[in-house]
């Protein structure tokens, strides 16, 4: 069992390049809102971390996902579904 | 109050600085065209080297007067969808004229390409299935994607290798698979590589569609576009495809074999509530692909002017949008406000090309694009790379 609490570090590592700015990350970030990333950049973001946890993480969802709480949440139950 | 307008001030912000900065390049207003590759604006004659007009038959005279005699005997419009309305028999004459040049059993014409995107994505795929699009697919196929209620999994651009790895991660799903792949790429001018996606057919299921939007007419011995190209077209399941760029009218189609395929006429939303296309796009479009497979020389002629100006331009040193000779050209720029300047030089040495920025380009590249046509002469080839010598390079 994953806690999202492992998680958040690898999401926030993941999130560097997209962040060229080096805002202060944490679980409460807002991605699109805070990076200021376009919605094109928040799915190369996203395919990232797909890959790095080798899960599903279809478009559809993304919609529903701001923060790097959401996310983490989300990526967690796609691992424990596994 | 919120206004609703108020989410917009930053794109508002953005033109304003290309306006700022001399014409602005997205919003430039031909006063009138003199050929398929010259325009006048504000008083000037302009080379036309961004319009995807790739075969240079907007001014044939047999699609000219192909339009003028629907125009006469069907007048100005359909008022309606065909569902409604009912079919002219020339839409009808066009689909069975365009299934013949595809080499395919059924074919269904749109009012636009973009539609034709929205109406098969939303027609094929629906809430159960699932919509694997390449990451720089156009917009008219994300918004497709959108509409069917599909779920919908990006894979890394022109990499089978990574659908592979995509696909594999939902083997189990209940649902069906569909790949969405473009012919030619509209703003880097690539090409999928169409043979190792359909490898992925032995060891996946799933039914692959292809955008020819800007392959059609252009790619392959025929002219049928990325699998008429590769050999491959009976692995392809759905072509769409759009009139505005080689058949130099305006209108889209979807075409395939499937026994099915006519009763998308009506789970299609895109084709069933709006107006078909006007008896004169119709009957220019019907036109336009008589000459084109009249004249295959047409596309012998877009390929040297394409292989004349890749050559040309990179050869000034600039960093190609791909490494393969393509009527889309793009030359990449390191950012927005060089692309802004350059661009305006290049418009004032009388040369239109298009200003190609996010989000409107694959990971917020800025371009600055041309496409050839087959009405360019080598001697607007040259000028062509000789302003970018002048303006761009140095
Ligand atoms: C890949 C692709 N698909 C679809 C379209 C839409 O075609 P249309 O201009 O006919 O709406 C375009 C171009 O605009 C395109 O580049």
């Amino acid at each position: 069992m994953t806690d999202t609490s492992e998680i958040i570090p690898v999401l926030v590592s993941l999130l560097a390049p997209f962040n060229p700015e080096n805002k202060a990350l944490s679980e409460v970030t807002d991605i699109p809102a805070e990076l200021n990333i376009d919605s094109v950049g928040v799915l190369d973001f996203i395919m990232e971390v797909e890959d790095h946890f080798d899960i599903e993480i279809p478009m559809n969802a993304v919609a529903n996902i701001r923060t790097i709480g959401e996310l983490a949440a989300y990526v967690q139950s796609q691992l424990n579904k596994g | 109050m919120v206004d609703l307008l108020e989410k917009h001030k930053g794109i508002a912000d953005r033109f304003q600085r290309m306006v700022d900065m001399g014409i602005n390049g997205l919003g430039v207003t031909n006063d009138k065209m003199i050929s398929p590759t010259r325009a006048m604006v504000g008083g000037r004659e302009i080379l036309l080297a961004g319009t995807n007009n790739y075969m240079g038959i907007t001014f044939d005279p047999r699609c000219i007067a192909a339009g003028q005699k629907a125009l006469a005997e069907y007048g100005t419009g359909t008022t309606g969808s065909r569902i409604a309305n009912g079919s002219f028999a020339m839409h009808k004459e066009l689909e069975k004229e365009l299934a013949g040049f595809l080499n395919l059993q059924h074919c269904v014409v749109f009012t636009t390409g973009y539609q034709a995107n929205l109406g098969m994505l939303s027609g094929l795929a629906g809430p159960k299935d699932t919509i694997y699009l390449d990451a720089d697919s156009h917009s008219s196929i994300y918004d497709g994607c959108t509409l069917s209620g599909a779920k919908l999994v990006r894979f890394r651009h022109n990499d089978a290798a990574d659908l592979d790895k995509r696909l594999s991660r939902s083997e189990d799903t209940e649902g069906g698979r569909l790949v969405v792949l473009e012919g030619i790429y509209s703003m880097l001018g690539d090409r999928a590589p169409l043979k190792d996606f359909v490898e992925l057919k032995k060891k996946h299921e799933f039914q692959l569609l292809v955008d020819d939007a800007h392959s059609f007419g252009v790619l392959g011995p025929n002219g049928r576009g990325l699998g008429d190209e590769a050999g491959l077209e009976e692995h392809v399941d759905f072509v769409v495809g759009t009139f505005s760029k080689s058949v130099g009218a305006i209108g889209g189609f979807g075409a395939g074999n499937h026994p099915l395929f006519e009763t998308l006429r009506y789970a299609m939303r895109p084709y069933m509530f709006t107006a078909s296309s006007s008896p004169a796009s119709i009957a220019t479009s019907i036109a336009a692909l008589q000459v084109l497979k009249a004249e295959p020389e047409r596309r012998a002629r877009l390929w040297a002017n394409s292989e004349q100006l890749y050559k040309g331009l990179k050869g000034l040193g600039f960093e190609m949008g791909t490494d393969q000779v393509s009527p889309v050209i793009a030359v990449k720029m390191p950012d927005e406000l060089s692309t802004i300047v350059k661009w305006n030089a290049l418009f004032q040495g009388g040369v239109y090309v298009n200003m190609a920025v996010p989000p409107g380009t694959p990971n917020r590249m800025c371009l600055l694009r041309c496409s050839v046509s087959a009405a360019h002469t080598p001697e607007d080839i040259n000028r062509i790379i000789g302003i970018f010598k002048d303006v761009v390079a140095a």
